[in-house]
């Protein structure tokens, strides 16, 4: 069975129907990235999965959890999947070491020792156990979206969605993240991502997902997609065509 | 010549000053409190919630303090209820204090940016537990200047509780007056009073606004 099942979701922003009917079945373990044009609903769709956004039609399962408007649906969803962004959203008052504690101490409410063990394996993790203590505004991008990472995993969940997490970094840093994501990946650590970086994809990725106008335009392995793309939009997207 | 030395002006006047500190510390923290509440509900994602505290806060925004102390002190007694001037007085500007600090701090809490909500949603964490970990604690440090400004309208505001016969600094003012024939000394020193409360208040208002300016990465 798969971990995360998306079935005929739409999705609208007035008018504008954004999602046109989405299926994408992600099996444990399985690393997909989403590839696509500016517009094509390659965020939106992620922000469906763990209930930033809500849905119009459809349904999004994850792992048993159902995606529904209520804070109780929403919570238990979200306790499975975790989210990374572009703009790391670090929260600034807090050292890197809290920012990854917080919310395991509040929502899951794990003794402060255990959260700060946690805290520590998770920065180390990423290659920053010797940040504990700094602050967001100290740390650099590449730093800071690890703690990002760091903070997301020390929920536990059972898969991340990952929307474009090194488009806003240096290029000097966007390896030190990738880095890590490839590492994750390798544990076993189900990841969507959206991504721009296609060598990344074609490297560490099981399937790649192609949006196009709010549709799973196409969909195979990466060597499939990026080597023989099979319509037009997607060869244009590739510049091949 | 009156019988009235310029001690006895200023140590009533000080008597009756106390009463208006008193009563501006209860507004404050009352008004506090109850803003506090105002403010959640009027940052929900309930729409009654939002309707509610939106419609609390334009109608006490929206009409006279005067109004409101006549309406807590002439109402409530029209139906049964004979309340004294001090808990009136205490009341309304409990209310009226509280319908302003919930607009400043919304737009505070407005002001903390949205990918903070979002990164603390995916956290799975509740409203209650973003507001209280994640969005308060950042919009306080920009809340502090403007709150700490409008506790001077809160002084300044207690002086229309004299209306209903609440003896504070200004009904104290008026009362002396009649006795000694003085204004020009009693009001002199009774503006000197609130001067002297309300004048270090705007001042650390000031003084905050600009080191939160400059210490901008101050943890
Ligand atoms: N909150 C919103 N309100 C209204 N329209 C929105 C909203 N969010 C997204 N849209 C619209 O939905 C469409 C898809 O947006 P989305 O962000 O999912 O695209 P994307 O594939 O992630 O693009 P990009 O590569 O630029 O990030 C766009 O036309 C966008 O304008
Ligand atoms: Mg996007």
């Amino acid at each position: 069975m798969s971990l995360i099942a998306i079935t005929e979701v739409r999705k609208r922003f007035g008018d504008n129907e954004v999602l046109k009917g989405i299926n994408l079945d992600v099996a444990a373990g399985e690393v997909i990235a989403i590839i696509g044009k500016s517009g094509s609903g390659k965020s939106t769709l992620l922000r469906c999965i763990n209930g930033l956004e809500t849905i119009d039609e459809g349904t999004i399962l994850v792992a048993g959890a159902q995606l529904a408007p209520d804070e109780l649906h929403l919570r238990a969803l979200r306790l499975k999947v975790g989210m990374i962004f572009q703009s790391f959203n670090l929260f600034p008052h807090l050292t890197a070491g809290r920012n990854v504690m917080l919310s395991p101490m509040v929502v899951k409410k794990v003794p402060a020792k255990e959260a700060q063990a946690e805290a520590q394996a998770r920065l180390e993790q990423v290659g920053l156990g010797h940040k504990f203590d700094a602050y967001p505004d100290e740390l650099s991008g590449g730093q800071q979206q690890r703690v990002a990472i760091a903070r997301a995993l020390a929920m536990k969940p059972l898969a991340l969605l990952c929307d474009e997490i090194t488009s806003a970094l240096d290029p000097e840093l966007v390896n030190e993240v990738l880095q890590v994501v490839g590492k994750l990946a390798a544990e076993g650590m189900t990841l969507l991502m959206v991504t721009h970086e296609m060598r990344f994809a074609r490297e560490v990725c099981d399937r790649v997902v192609f949006m196009h106008q709010g549709r799973v335009h196409e969909i195979g392995p990466p060597e499939e997609v990026f080597g023989a793309p099979k319509t037009l939009e997607l060869q244009q997207f590739l510049g091949i065509a | 010549m009156s019988p009235f030395t310029t001690w006895d002006i200023v140590r009533n006047l000080l008597f009756a000053a106390q009463w208006t500190v008193i009563l501006s510390l209860v507004a404050f923290i009352g008004g506090g409190v109850v803003g506090l509440l105002m403010l959640f509900a009027r940052t929900s994602k309930r729409v009654a919630a939002r309707r509610l505290a939106i419609l609390y806060i334009e109608l006490f925004q929206g009409t006279p303090l005067l109004m409101q102390l006549f309406l807590f002190f002439f109402g409530l007694s029209l139906i049964g209820f004979n309340v004294p001037p001090w808990l009136a007085a205490g009341l309304a500007l409990t209310l009226w204090t509280a319908a302003f600090l919930a607009e400043i701090w919304r737009g505070c809490v407005e002001a903390i940016p949205r990918g903070q909500w979002e990164a603390s949603s995916s956290l799975a964490m509740s409203y209650f537990e973003q507001m209280r970990y994640v969005v308060l604690p950042q919009a306080l440090r920009i809340a502090v200047p403007p709150t700490v400004g409008f506790s001077v309208q809160v002084v300044k505001a207690t002086a229309l509780t004299s209306i209903i016969g609440f003896v504070e600094l200004s009904k104290a003012s008026t009362m002396i007056t009649n006795a000694t024939f003085q204004p020009f000394v009693v009001y002199g020193f009774a503006a000197l009073m609130y001067f002297a409360l309300c004048w270090p208040l705007s001042k650390s208002s000031q003084l905050l606004e600009r080191k939160l300016n400059v210490a901008h990465r101050n943890h």
